[in-house]
């Protein structure tokens, strides 16, 4: 597949963006500037953004606990993101979500989620409302290999195939869960067949290759657009980092992360780039620098927002109703 | 003026609202030609069709699953659990997903659902069948709960619920479904609108959903007797009409909580806490609760009808307290 030159630029900038910005907030965190949890992306950004590069901004997404890559791939906000880890009022959610809760209606992120398999079901929902409204968007829905075990997964792909929803289901194989490896959580290796048990098709391909992720994308993409219904596609992909920060992924043997950091998605794009003079190695320096710069800005946005007022922590839990107040 | 059943009253104002807006539509397990498990969905997959009026597998996860993911993308589903104990199976997707992607997101994203939920007891369906769970409900902020008694209520607390931006749980009690009643207006009943089922000055009985039938019998025995007491029915659990409450127990002083679900943790609790910490000063008498056992639901007749309360249990309580 020949992939245009604007496109595969385009597709560095997300990988390089989610890369610092984890980067980044793995610091953070470690010096307290980000409270409560989070879960890195580092290592997986080959996946959301080669799936996101073929979807518009009206397209929906459903996240995981670990979803800034998503998030950044979908074309989230960077500086409303850091916020939100902060806890700042600037943040996508006001403060109130953190890290594992950022949303953002206006380009179709239906949210992060702190609770492991519940974004397919809603997949499901959003992949009917477009069904129902006939507006040719799609809905993915990305997942991790355990929550393959959870019973909504088993919902989710069975619904989605009889309604022949506009729904790709992406499971990014990180070949863990929490610290159980795959080869414990689940008696099979390729986790795309679990999709002959619904008639969806399952394929499996090179997560940390953008390419192949690309690539099988585009297809289930447009067979979704097209009526065709949901497609069920495997990234193998490694984290590397622990589960979250905090976790120092003892459990991952020396040999496996060393197997799996000689196929780390930047340096492969990187490497591609030049051999292919997409850029020059001088091009690729500058846009390495437009990304820092713009997680710079994103760190000085998050520190310079205010914390959110006392008063709102009894707002926006319905559309109508303000909920009573505490007198300090 | 109409008369309608309580059934026939839910499915007329979900009909209304999906004439007036193609957005909303119908899901759950067997709610299509077969008409819903209760029949309260009879018809409707004729007049709008397979879209409109969806069947599902059996699958409570992804009913409200899906109900959240289409409503937070512009639909407004209705969504029909079988029976409300079937809760449990779908329980994230309602209290993690619906009752809090609102806030978690800031209020930028709406979630305008409705799930149906039939429960209490008396109709020998046993312990898997027959509760009442509404406190469940009531106990998370996000959520709406309504509870309707009579067809009048059923009508047009369906109609705001449908209306609502927020996830508004619609209790009905699978024993009222045959009750026929006349519905005169045909219009929203807000939310978080109490209603005074009779009026009385010496004692205020507060009962929800099938207990408010319990209680007016129970006050027409009374009366006969010489009480003369007040039935008010909140309707909605949340929000609740503390106003109306407060007018009341101001009124009468006197207060018994009527509700079927078991007592111990159960929402009469908490209707009893806010009238103790708010209304304290207009209370002459200890505030008196009515609930189920703690026990499970039993399958047997003579077992079950001892285990729920009712009209008989009303009256004894008030005679022996007030």
């Amino acid at each position: 597949m020949k992939v245009k030159n604007n496109v595969i630029i385009n597709m560095y900038l997300r990988m390089k963006r989610i890369r610092e910005f984890e980067t980044k907030a793995m610091n953070l965190f470690a010096e307290g500037s980000i409270p409560g949890f989070v879960h890195l992306y580092l290592g997986e950004e080959a996946v959301a953004t080669g799936v996101c590069a073929n979807l518009d901004d009206k397209d929906y997404i459903t996240s995981t606990h670990r979803g800034h890559g998503h998030i950044i791939a979908k074309g989230g906000s960077l500086n409303e993101m850091m916020a939100e880890l902060f806890g700042k009022e600037a943040g996508y959610c006001k403060g109130k979500g953190g890290s594992m809760h950022i949303a953002d209606a206006t380009k179709g992120i239906l949210g992060a989620n702190g609770i492991v398999g519940a974004g397919h079901n809603i997949a499901v929902g959003a992949g009917l409302s477009a069904q129902y409204q006939k507006s040719g968007q799609v809905c993915v829905c990305f997942f991790g290999d355990a929550s393959t075990n959870q019973g909504t997964f088993h919902e989710a792909l069975n619904l989605a195939s009889i309604w022949k929803l506009p729904i790709v289901f992406v499971c990014e194989n990180n070949l863990y869960g929490i610290s159980m490896s795959q080869t414990r959580h689940q008696a099979i290796k390729d986790i795309a067949d679990r999709g002959v048990a619904y008639n969806v098709p399952g394929v499996a391909v090179d997560g940390n290759d953008v390419f192949a992720v690309y690539e099988a994308a585009d297809e289930a993409i447009k067979r979704a657009r097209d009526g065709q219904g949901p497609t069920l596609i495997e990234c193998k992909t490694y984290r590397h980092r622990g589960h979250f920060e905090g976790d120092a992924g003892a459990y991952k043997p020396k040999e496996e992360q060393e197997f799996w950091m000689q196929k780390d998605p930047l340096p492969r794009i990187e490497k591609y780039m030049i051999d292919n003079k997409v850029v020059t190695p001088e091009e690729l320096e500058k846009l390495k620098a437009q990304v820092m710069g713009e997680i710079d800005e994103a760190i000085k946005f998050a520190n310079e927002s205010p914390y959110p007022e006392l008063a709102s922590a009894v707002q926006d839990i319905y559309s109508d109703i303000v909920e009573e107040g505490r007198v300090r | 003026m109409k008369t309608m059943t309580y059934g026939e009253a839910i499915r007329e104002g979900m009909r209304m609202k999906m004439q007036e807006d193609p957005n909303v539509y119908i899901l759950g397990e067997d709610v299509g030609a077969f008409g819903g498990c209760f029949g309260v969905t009879a018809g409707l997959f004729d007049e709008f069709g397979p879209d409109r009026v969806r069947d599902t597998p059996i699958s409570e996860g992804v009913i409200i699953g899906c109900a959240v993911g289409s409503s937070a993308t512009g639909l407004r589903p209705i969504a029909e659990l079988m029976f409300i104990d079937f809760l449990t199976v779908g329980m994230d997707q309602l209290v993690n997903q619906a009752a809090k992607m609102r806030y978690m997101f800031g209020g930028k994203i709406n979630v305008p659902m409705v799930v149906r939920l039939p429960g209490g007891a008396g109709v020998q369906a046993a312990a898997q069948h027959s509760q009442s769970l509404e406190a469940w409900l009531t106990h998370v902020p996000g959520l709406k709960v309504v509870f309707p008694s009579t067809p009048q209520d059923a009508l047009g607390l369906m109609l705001s619920a449908v209306e609502d931006d927020n996830p508004v749980m619609y209790v009905e009690h699978k024993a009222l479904y045959a009750l026929k009643g006349e519905v005169n207006d045909i219009k929203p009943i807000p939310l978080g609108v109490g209603d005074i089922k009779r009026e009385g000055n010496d004692l205020t009985i507060i009962a929800t959903g099938k207990m408010v039938h319990e209680a007016l019998a129970a006050a027409e025995t009374l009366a006969k007797e010489g009480y003369d007491v007040e039935v008010l029915d909140p309707r909605t659990l949340f929000p609740l009409d503390k106003d109306l409450i407060r007018q009341s127990v101001e009124k009468t002083h006197k207060v018994l909580i009527a509700t079927e679900e078991t007592k111990r943790g159960g929402y009469g609790g908490e209707i009893s806490a806010i009238i103790s910490e708010e209304m304290f000063d207009s209370l002459d008498a200890p505030i008196v609760r009515i609930g189920a056992l703690d026990t499970p639901i039993p399958f047997s007749p003579m077992l079950e009808s001892y285990v729920i309360p009712n009209a008989k249990d009303i009256v004894h309580a008030v005679k022996e307290n007030f």
